[in-house]
């Protein structure tokens, strides 16, 4: 932000960028800082970080990020901007429509392709939005449909309306809520891979259930946002035979959670968590615990 | 300075001041104006009560356009879609005003914290559906720079209504009106009951109906406390104390068939704070009252009722408080981790928590039996004869189970027809309710705060038209009945 900010003002001293600051923006009163939420940075810790600034001669705002070590700059550079976040209208602007565009992205690349949806059907729509996303799909009898390094795919798959999507690897997309409506049109799907999406959450397993016909195997593993509270929404899948929810860190019991969804659905081979994980072994068990893992 | 001095020394209110002449007018008496200086003087010389250097930030401002009665839910939404919906930004003052801090009695921390569509009035389904939006979009809705993002804690494991023989046939409507609204529910016979959930024991049950999506129950408290910090960072303001007073004046108008009607404008607010014998006049041009199970007695203060029984001005506010208890047990083999909110025909319901085979449920007491809302103490022998008995006939795996503990929390029950009121009261002009919900107000509130705050900022109701929601029908006898209440 810093360095854009250079680009836009060419002023070399942070002095006068201070001059300047206090003439151009807008200047917030003491009233409404009271309001702030308590969860700011209190007031001594801000004070301590303008003096070192002020301190600096005419390195220049570049300069700035050098004086400091790597990740010690990133919070006094957060610091910083919430200190003058606090103070001028046109930070606090700033600030949150910055917040407000890494959402829009993500809501960007979860838009629906409507053109394609309406000239080719909603089956040819589902396999370009997973395909744009960076996924992969493949067709009954075909092989694996990828996107190149460079995002770009082979189109033939246009051709083939009648023909069903088997599986579906969306890994580390950034699919979400939205975006699964793409995915929800291949009504013949049974195998959904959905690891390491960093949107997926417990909203969008509740969403899977239109797939319980077909669907027979489900990865979730290494997804951040999903808790034993969307597991529990897949009990509709009833089909499902393979289903891997390891590493799942926003799961608060994972070997409890890993029974219970065993009971919720008999049929199905849950890989997960190691049930003895979460029980604490006594000191002469040790060794033997880590000699012979028990089979998930 | 002076005015305040004015106020502290006299109070005498608005009969100094007359009908119409709010500001000040110039019919006051020579002589009065006179002995008022006189005694202005006389407090100022040394011995006398007025102390210039006074510290008042624990006191509310002496304006401000809109006061919030209410500091729940309900009223944090209002405040939120006031600031989110005002032109330009900045440009409407909000102050809300909430008795306890602490949040002991409201009802929205006590609530069971469920949300579903299977309601039979559209407006109620339409709500819910904004609601559910709104909660699933949380983060970009309250989104405060710098603060960690929300966990509500969603459990979106549906709702199962049961119906005997004889609720079969309003289900089936229900279901229809709940579809063509875009509520994702499905009806289910009793067998296919029986494969889904073993667990159930089907006897009796001639037709469910389950919501597959958009249902589920999450926390309240949390929905509240991202509520007041982002209504904190786009600047209302907080005041805690309780509102005793509104200082109002009337104005007399003639209808087309020529009777009169008196129309009442309030102009103050009067704040106590707690624990303190002083208050603060707060001079407001629009008051919303989202005091919940207290509304009847906001609404009584500012004069609605006050009339002839069966005219509009003698028709109160049919909003009461309603105790309802809620228990929490343990059952080691009770129904698993699909469980979803289940609501037997009887009323009876329950729900799971957590990991740890725990539930919650309650029933709602008949009209005959209505607890005593004066203090909340729970009844445990209401669990023993009134819903534990339902609950093991249908769950037969609730026949040993452990109540660990339990609470109670008021309902502000509408005793017209059990559906909120939103809206402006025709009389006193510029007093808008946003009240009444009957235990669902908790699931309705971000879709009911936009509503109330199009009503203040346009006039009318723009996303979902809450008309028949408004305070007219009490007076006309329209009721809007709800049947899937609980």
């Amino acid at each position: 932000m810093w360095g854009c900010l250079g680009q836009h003002f060419k002023v070399r001293s942070l002095v006068r960028t201070a001059s300047l600051v206090r003439n151009f923006f807008l200047l917030k009163s003491n009233f409404n800082s009271a309001h702030k939420s308590p969860a700011t940075a209190p007031l001594p810790e801000r004070l301590h970080l303008v003096t070192p600034v002020w301190n600096l001669s005419t390195r220049g705002i570049r300069g700035l990020s050098r004086a400091v070590g790597p990740e010690g700059s990133q919070k006094k550079g957060r610091s910083l901007l919430q200190f003058l976040a606090d103070r001028f209208y046109d930070v606090q602007a700033l600030r949150e429509y910055l917040l407000r565009k890494q959402v829009l992205t993500v809501h960007q690349k979860n838009r629906p392709f409507t053109y394609i949806q309406e000239r080719f059907g909603p089956h040819v729509a589902g396999v370009y939005f997973i395909l744009k996303q960076g996924g992969a799909v493949k067709f009954q009898g075909k092989e694996w449909i990828r996107s190149n390094a460079r995002g770009h795919f082979p189109l033939d798959f246009m051709t083939f309306q009648a023909v069903p999507v088997e599986a579906v690897d969306a890994s580390g997309c950034a699919i979400n809520y939205q975006g699964l409506d793409s995915v929800l049109a291949l009504k013949e799907l049974q195998s959904l891979w959905l690891q390491r999406c960093p949107h997926v959450d417990d909203w969008c397993l509740s969403r899977l259930h239109p797939l319980a016909n077909s669907l027979q195997e489900l990865s979730l593993a290494g997804c951040p946002r999903i808790s034993e509270r969307g597991l529990a929404c897949l009990h509709h899948l009833q089909n499902l035979r393979k289903l891997d929810i390891s590493d799942l860190p926003a799961v608060s019991n994972p070997g409890l959670t890993q029974i219970l969804v065993e009971e919720m659905l008999p049929n199905c081979e849950v890989l997960g968590a190691d049930w003895a994980r979460g029980l604490k072994s006594g000191p002469e068990e040790q060794s033997r615990d880590t000699a012979s893992p028990i089979p998930a | 300075m002076l005015r305040r001095a004015l106020r502290l020394g006299l109070g005498r209110g608005p009969l100094s001041r007359g009908l119409g002449t709010h500001r000040g007018g110039s019919t006051l008496d020579q002589n009065g104006k006179l002995s008022e200086i006189k005694k202005k003087i006389q407090s100022v010389l040394p011995g006398g009560a007025w102390n210039p250097l006074y510290n008042t930030s624990h006191l509310p401002p002496e304006h401000s356009d809109v006061v919030i009665v209410g500091g729940g839910v309900i009223g944090l939404s209002v405040a939120y879609w006031l600031k989110r919906l005002e032109k330009p930004r900045g440009a409407i003052r909000v102050l809300v005003v909430e008795r306890d801090h602490t949040y002991s009695r409201a009802s929205t921390v006590l609530s069971v914290g469920g949300i579903r569509q299977q309601f039979s009035v559209p407006e109620n389904i339409q709500l819910s559906l904004f609601s559910i939006e709104f909660l699933r979009n949380i983060n970009e809705y309250l989104a405060v720079v710098d603060d960690p993002p929300l966990d509500i804690q969603f459990n979106p494991a549906g709702y199962l209504l049961l119906a005997s023989e004889k609720g079969a046939a309003v289900m089936e409507s229900n279901v229809k009106v709940q579809r063509q609204e875009g509520a994702k529910v499905c009806l289910m016979s009793p067998e296919q009951l029986r494969n889904k959930f073993p667990w159930i024991n089907t006897e009796g049950v001639a037709l469910a109906s389950y919501g597959m999506e958009h249902e589920g129950w999450f926390d309240p408290w949390c929905l509240l406390q991202g509520l007041r910090r982002k209504v904190q960072s786009m600047g209302v303001l907080f005041c805690h104390g309780e509102v005793t007073r509104f200082v109002s004046s009337s104005s007399h108008a003639e209808t087309t068939s020529g009777e009169e009607v008196t129309l009442k404008r309030i102009h103050e607010v009067h704040v106590k704070i707690d624990r303190s014998l002083e208050y603060q006049p707060v001079e407001c041009a629009i008051v919303i009252n989202a005091a919940g199970a207290w509304s009847g007695q906001i609404a009584e203060l500012a004069g609605v009722g006050k009339g002839p029984p069966g005219t509009l001005q003698g028709t109160k506010l049919p909003v009461e408080l309603r105790k309802r208890y809620v228990y929490f047990w343990n059952c080691p083999q009770g129904p698993g981790l699909e469980t979803p909110f289940v609501i037997d025909a009887s009323g009876a319901y329950f729900r799971r928590e957590g990991l740890g085979n725990n539930y919650l449920g309650g029933c709602s007491p008949t009209e005959e039996e209505e607890p005593d809302p004066g203090n909340l103490e729970v009844d445990h022998d209401f669990f023993q004869d009134k819903v534990w008995p339902p609950l093991a006939q249908r769950v037969p795996a609730f026949e040993t189970l452990k109540v660990r503990n339990a609470w109670a929390g008021y309902y502000d029950y509408n005793t017209f027809d059990q559906n909120g009121v939103v809206g402006p009261h025709p009389l006193v002009v510029n007093m808008y309710f946003a009240t009444g919900f009957s235990g669902h107000g908790l699931q309705q509130a971000p879709a009911v705060g936009r509503a109330v705050a199009e009503m203040v900022l346009d006039g009318h109701f723009q996303t979902i038209n809450l008309s028949p929601f408004l305070f007219n029908r009490f007076y006309l006898g329209v009721k809007v009945q709800e049947h899937n209440i609980i």
